[in-house]
C-alpha cells in the first residue's frame, strides 16, 4: 500500500463512520460509490491472512476476540453454573491450544515456547471449503469475487452439516435464541448492554454463525475488526491483504517468514497462515 | 322429500350460524391504521422510491436488496435521480422510519403478517417523543 491508497483508506473509512448516510449526503451523489470502489480494501481477489505469532500474546489475542464479538453481537452464554449441556459456545475468533491448533505437528519435545501458548483460530476461508459443499440450501458459500466464505443466516435450515464438514471447528450453531442474554440475569452481567452492536443485527435460534472476514466492513474499505485490533496494540501481528496481488503486504510477509497452516493436508487450502 | 321440513329448517340454521359472523361484524370494519412519519422521514419528502410503489412493494424491494446485499455483496443503491444509500434495513430504512410501532408494526398487525425481521435485525429505540 503506497501513501496515497493509505491517505484514500483512512479519509473513506473515517467519513463511513461517521455516521454512514449523514455523511454521503454532504458529498455529490455516486461520489461516495465511486469512491468505495476505488479502495484497495474492496478490490482484493482472494483474501487472506498472516498472524504473527511471535508477535501476539494472550492479551493482544483477547482483546482481538473483544472486538470481534463486540462488532458482530456474539454473545458469551457460558454460565459456569449451568450443567455443560446448556453452556450453548458462540465463537467467531478464539484461543486455542497448540496440539488443538496444529494437531499432528505435536509430539512430547514440542520447545515450550509453542506447546504452552494460545493460537488465535478463526475460520480459514479456504480456497476448496468443504463446508460449503455439505450445505443443502447454499446457505454458505465461497464468494467468488475475493474468496470470502459467507454465511446467509436467512438460508440457514440448521442442519449442521457444515458444522461436521470444517475440519478446523470454526462454526458455531445457536441452541438457543442470543438474545436469551438480555433476559437470563446471569448472562445479562456477563453481556452487559448486548446488542453491542446496534448497526449489526444478532442471529436467531437454529442458525449456524461463523467468522465473516468482516466482509460488512471490507465493504465500506475498513479492515477487519480483530486485524485493526491486533495492529493498534502491536504493528504487523495480524496482516490482511490480497493473496493474489504479488506486491500486497501480505504476500511480502509471506516471502519473509516460514508459516505455516492449520491441518493442510486435508486440502481444503486454508488461507490463514501462521508464522510461529 | 322425505323429513323436508327439518331439512329445509336444518339448512336454514346452518347458513343462519355461517352467516352470523359477518352479520354480526357488519358495519363494524376496523379503520386500515395511518401511517405515521417521523419529522426526519417528513422532510425527506421522498423515500427511496414513490410512494406508492414502497407501500404495496417494499417486502420485494427488501428482499431484494438482502439478496444483492448478502450474496452479491452490492451494498450501494442509487435511486434514479442519483441519490446514494447504504442497503440496510436496519442502519438506513430504520434511521428514518424510527417509529418502528407506528410504522411497521400497525399495519403488519392489522394485515396480520408476521414477517421475522426483527428476530434478528435490531429495532430501533423507540422514545415516547419520537413523533414530537
Amino acid at each position: 500500500m503506497n501513501r496515497r491508497e493509505f491517505i484514500k483508506i483512512a479519509g473513506l473509512a473515517g467519513l463511513a463512520g461517521l455516521g454512514g448516510k449523514a455523511a454521503f449526503e454532504l458529498l455529490l451523489p455516486g461520489q461516495v460509490e465511486a469512491g468505495i470502489k476505488d479502495l484497495p480494501l474492496t478490490q482484493g481477489k482472494k483474501w487472506g491472512m498472516v498472524i504473527d505469532m511471535t508477535k501476539m500474546n494472550d492479551e493482544i489475542m483477547d482483546v482481538c476476540v473483544k472486538a470481534c464479538h463486540t462488532i458482530h453481537n456474539v454473545p458469551n452464554m457460558i454460565d459456569e453454573e449451568k450443567p455443560e449441556s446448556e453452556r450453548w459456545e458462540i465463537k467467531w475468533l478464539w484461543k486455542e491450544t497448540y496440539e488443538h491448533s496444529f494437531p499432528g505437528q505435536e509430539h512430547e519435545y514440542v520447545a515450550d515456547k509453542y506447546h504452552q501458548r494460545n493460537f488465535l483460530i478463526l475460520c480459514n476461508h479456504c480456497t476448496s471449503p468443504p463446508c460449503c459443499r455439505a450445505c443443502p440450501t447454499k446457505a454458505t458459500w465461497k464468494r467468488v469475487k475475493d474468496g470470502v466464505v459467507m454465511m446467509d443466516p436467512h438460508r440457514c435450515i440448521g442442519c449442521r452439516f457444515c458444522m461436521a464438514a470444517c475440519p478446523f471447528g470454526a462454526r458455531s450453531f445457536n441452541w438457543a435464541n442470543p438474545r436469551m442474554v438480555m433476559q437470563d440475569e446471569k448472562l445479562k452481567k456477563l453481556n452487559p448492554g448486548f446488542p453491542f452492536n446496534k448497526d449489526y443485527p444478532t442471529r436467531t435460534k437454529g442458525v449456524v454463525e461463523k467468522c465473516n472476514f468482516c466482509a460488512e466492513r471490507l465493504a465500506k474499505g475498513q479492515y477487519p475488526a480483530c486485524v485493526e485490533a491486533a495492529n493498534e496494540i502491536m504493528p504487523n501481528a495480524m496482516v490482511f491483504g490480497d493473496l493474489d496481488d504479488a506486491k500486497s503486504e501480505i504476500r511480502k510477509a509471506l516471502k519473509e517468514n516460514y508459516t505455516i497452516r492449520r491441518k493442510p493436508e486435508l486440502g481444503t487450502g486454508p488461507n490463514l497462515y501462521y508464522i510461529i | 322429500m322425505y323429513d323436508g321440513g327439518r331439512i329445509i329448517t336444518g339448512l336454514i340454521i346452518a347458513l343462519a350460524l355461517f352467516l352470523f359472523p359477518f352479520y354480526w361484524d357488519a358495519g363494524f370494519a376496523s379503520k386500515a391504521p395511518e401511517i405515521e412519519l417521523t419529522p426526519k422521514a417528513k422532510e425527506a419528502k421522498v423515500c427511496v422510491l414513490e410512494k406508492d410503489f414502497m407501500r404495496t412493494n417494499h417486502m420485494k424491494l427488501l428482499d431484494q436488496w438482502r439478496h444483492q446485499v448478502v450474496r452479491d455483496a452490492e451494498r450501494y443503491y442509487t435511486t434514479e435521480d442519483g441519490r446514494v444509500f447504504y442497503k440496510s434495513l436496519q442502519v438506513t430504512c430504520m434511521d428514518c422510519h424510527s417509529n418502528k410501532t407506528k410504522f411497521c408494526d400497525q399495519c403488519h398487525n392489522y394485515m396480520d403478517v408476521v414477517p421475522y425481521c426483527w428476530d434478528c435485525h435490531i429495532a430501533p429505540e423507540e422514545t415516547s417523543n419520537v413523533n414530537e
